[in-house]
């Protein structure tokens, strides 16, 4: 890689990193099959490599115990195809996918049986990020690193100081975290994520045209997306969880001292421990502020 | 003297001040004075066959970050909670009497000033996100309010640059004056602080400062001063009043350095500011292109905006309070940017890289963060770190990126533990 000619590396060769979200709960519950759904992101990952013959293309798989690299391009590019069916990218990428659930699988099986339904994106976010500051250390040429999150499942809420982290650490090393969201209801995490990092955050209508949709939003370069009509955000969902019950909440309670969220009052704060007093004074204030403000 | 200022900015030495220069720099040419500070030569070292190398320097950095967060996860043990002041509401006071024109910072006070302040305004709104600051400025004896308190930096920095001249005498009592008005206003959970960065020697006052003084101690507010030239006494006395730093600053590094202390929120004093829990709403952004009456400016507007989860009214900017039902609106992010500070991640351990060889089958050959070899590379022995909680394996430059920027740690993250509550604590 680092001995490619200078004058290949243009503004718009890219590093995709995609976060496949594999999460067994999500994909036994949804209309659309795995199976289907991967046939439409390999043709996708395929015209990506084929864009450029310097892109490269990195898959992490998010799933409900467990996160790991499934795929490589930069390490496999040079291999022969398998047996000759398959070119290497599906076939190796299928192999690890398949190994990698059947350990998450395990990993459920020993732990508790809980009702989970969340993936762990956090941990594959921060692996991305971990792999994209590789990457930006290897020396000045380096493919310009971008996010895609592949995600089904619905948000997690007792990741949300850890997906946030991550967004801002993605915003301070410019890295866009592009979001395809294909469940059910809209992610809020992902809403932000793409927001606050400038990505692009879509919820395909038809899942049917996946390849289609993922082709003409998510494929160009970062230097060709400010000639594109990429499609407007239909407004960003901001709410928080709360630190108590891990809610999602639009409306709580905050501590002047430490900024916690908290869904109810309490008497004293979980995180820095400081003692409340004065229950309704805030509220008091602010109808007594809104009071004057019409006479000033 | 803006003659004087075009001159530098093309890096041509002016002649009026030459003499001036060579006292300062001990007569060492311009072309000179760059390698001089730099020291480029201390970077290289000679190898075995003589050659120059740069010198690697990895190691030595990695050691000097482990002892900074060594230290830092003691005083957070001692302290056991973290109390800090994170909403602060702060009045930067600047002065811009005729001492302002001295050109012993260069091009002059006036100009390093402004572009400090600019600086640490960004700095300031990174770092205490509910915060606001407010501008004043001190000239031909009286102050003036450049900007309220609010939470844009931009609209702040805009205004300051705008009024960037200089003349009259200072008086520092009639800042305190001014911005106690200000600051005696905002609510009791706030801490209320002054920055005053005085360029002059002198204060030229109506009355009693000294009353001044015990009014702003009165109210809590806390006063730092910056100075330009030299200490002196009454700076001194305000700042041990009102529980504030002094500091005069030697050149403009130093002058950069002692601005930017006061960006990371102070610890929390009790007696200052009474904790309390404050009613928030998150509103939602509304789609692009979305058309709606604002109930700040009263005005139908296009896109951007926001709407009140309570009353449901749109307001254009945030942090604010609704105009309708008086909640206070802030956005997530804003507040999510702290809690870093709430959730440290612990300090992972070093683990030398020959167990690593040994417990082959069972340790990962590659970092758990970015998949590079943890195998010695070429013949150098290579340091490993381990995070106590998930027992990953990771490369220093990922430990460093991780308590430095990430603050999450992959591996706990990326595994979850039997109760759902303790992944929280991270």
């Amino acid at each position: 890689m680092a001995s490619a000619p200078s004058k290949l590396y243009s503004d718009d060769v890219s590093l995709v990193v995609v976060l496949l979200d594999t999460n067994p709960f999500f994909w036994t519950t949804s209309s659309f099959s795995f199976s289907h759904f991967l046939s439409h992101v390999l043709a996708f990952l395929n015209a990506i490599l084929t864009l450029n013959q310097l892109n490269q293309v990195v898959i992490i798989a998010t799933g409900c115990n467990s996160c790991d690299y499934v795929y490589d391009s930069s390490k496999t590019a040079n291999q022969s195809f398998g047996n000759g069916r398959m070119p290497t990218l599906c076939a190796t990428l299928l192999q690890n996918l398949e190994e990698f659930m059947t350990k998450d699988e395990k990993l459920g099986i020993e732990e508790a049986e809980e009702r989970i339904t969340g993936s762990l994106l956090s941990g594959s976010l921060s692996m991305a990020l971990c792999y994209i500051q590789r990457v930006f250390r290897s020396g000045s040429l380096h493919p310009q690193p971008r996010i895609l999150c592949l995600q089904g499942s619905p948000d997690g809420p007792e990741q949300y100081v850890a997906i946030m982290n991550a967004i801002f650490s993605a915003q301070r090393s410019m890295v866009p975290i592009d979001s395809c969201y294909i469940g059910a209801q809209n992610s809020a995490f992902l809403q932000q994520a793409s927001y606050i990092t400038g990505g692009v955050h879509h919820k395909p209508q038809q899942l049917d045209g996946l390849f289609q949709y993922l082709l003409t939003i998510f494929a160009t370069d970062l230097h060709s997306r400010s000639f594109v009509q990429l499609p407007k955000p239909v407004g960003v969902d901001f709410r928080a969880s709360c630190f108590c019950h891990k809610n999602t909440i639009d409306m709580g309670y905050i501590c002047s001292v430490c900024l916690s969220i908290f869904c109810t009052r309490h008497k004293k704060c979980s995180t820095c421990g400081s003692t409340f007093g004065q229950a309704q004074s805030d509220d008091a204030s602010a109808t007594n502020r809104k009071r004057k403000a019409p006479d000033s | 003297m803006k003659n004087g200022e075009g001159r530098r900015l093309n890096k041509q030495a002016g002649e009026d001040d030459e003499e001036e220069e060579d006292d300062l720099e001990g007569g060492l040419e311009a072309w000179e004075r760059r390698y001089a500070e730099d020291r480029s030569w201390e970077a290289l070292q000679e190898d075995e066959s003589g050659l120059l190398q740069p010198i690697d320097n990895s190691a030595i950095y990695h050691a000097q970050y482990r002892r900074r967060l060594r230290a830092l996860s003691l005083a957070s043990i001692a302290a056991s909670r973290i109390q800090k002041g994170l909403i602060r509401f702060l009045y930067v006071v600047i002065d811009l009497s005729r001492a302002a024109s001295e050109m012993d910072f260069k091009p002059s006070r006036m100009v390093v000033v402004a572009k400090h302040v600019e600086a640490f305004i960004r700095e300031f709104f990174d770092q205490n996100p509910l915060s606001q600051i407010g501008l004043a400025i001190i000239k031909d004896g009286v102050a003036h309010c450049l900007t309220d308190l609010g939470g844009s930096p931009e609209s702040h920095i805009k205004a300051l640059m705008g009024k960037l001249s200089c003349s009259g005498d200072s008086s520092l009592q009639n800042g305190l004056d001014l911005v106690h008005g200000f600051l005696n206003q905002i609510p009791t959970y706030g801490h209320r602080e002054v920055l005053i960065l005085y360029s002059a020697l002198s204060t030229c006052d109506p009355g009693d400062i000294m009353e001044t003084i015990q009014k702003c101690k009165k109210s809590k507010l806390r006063c730092s001063v910056i100075g330009l030239s030299a200490e002196m006494f009454i700076c001194k006395h305000l700042c041990q009043e009102t529980g504030g730093t002094y500091s005069v600053a030697l050149d403009e590094s130093h002058f950069k350095e002692l601005i930017l202390e006061h960006a990371p929120p102070p610890p929390a004093i009790a007696e200052f500011a009474i904790s309390n829990l404050i009613k928030m709403g998150f509103p939602q952004r509304a789609a692009e292109g979305s058309i709606s009456i604002c109930s700040c400016h009263k005005e139908a507007k296009v896109g951007v905006g926001y709407t009140c989860p309570r009353c449901k009214a749109r307001v254009c900017e945030l942090p604010t309070e609704c105009r309708i039902c008086g909640l206070q609106l802030v956005s997530s992010p804003h507040l999510a940017r702290s809690y870093h500070h709430l959730f440290p991640i612990a300090p992972f351990n070093e683990v030398p890289s020959s167990r690593l060889n040994n417990s082959h089958g069972r340790s990962p050959s590659a970092c758990f963060g970015c998949q590079q070899s943890l195998l010695n590379l070429g013949n150098k022995p290579g340091l490993n770190v381990a995070c106590p909680k998930c027992k990953k394996y990771f490369c220093l430059e990922c430990d460093i990126y991780i308590h430095e920027s990430l603050h999450n740690c992959p591996g706990c993250e990326s595994y979850r533990p039997s109760k759902p509550v303790a992944a929280s604590g991270e």
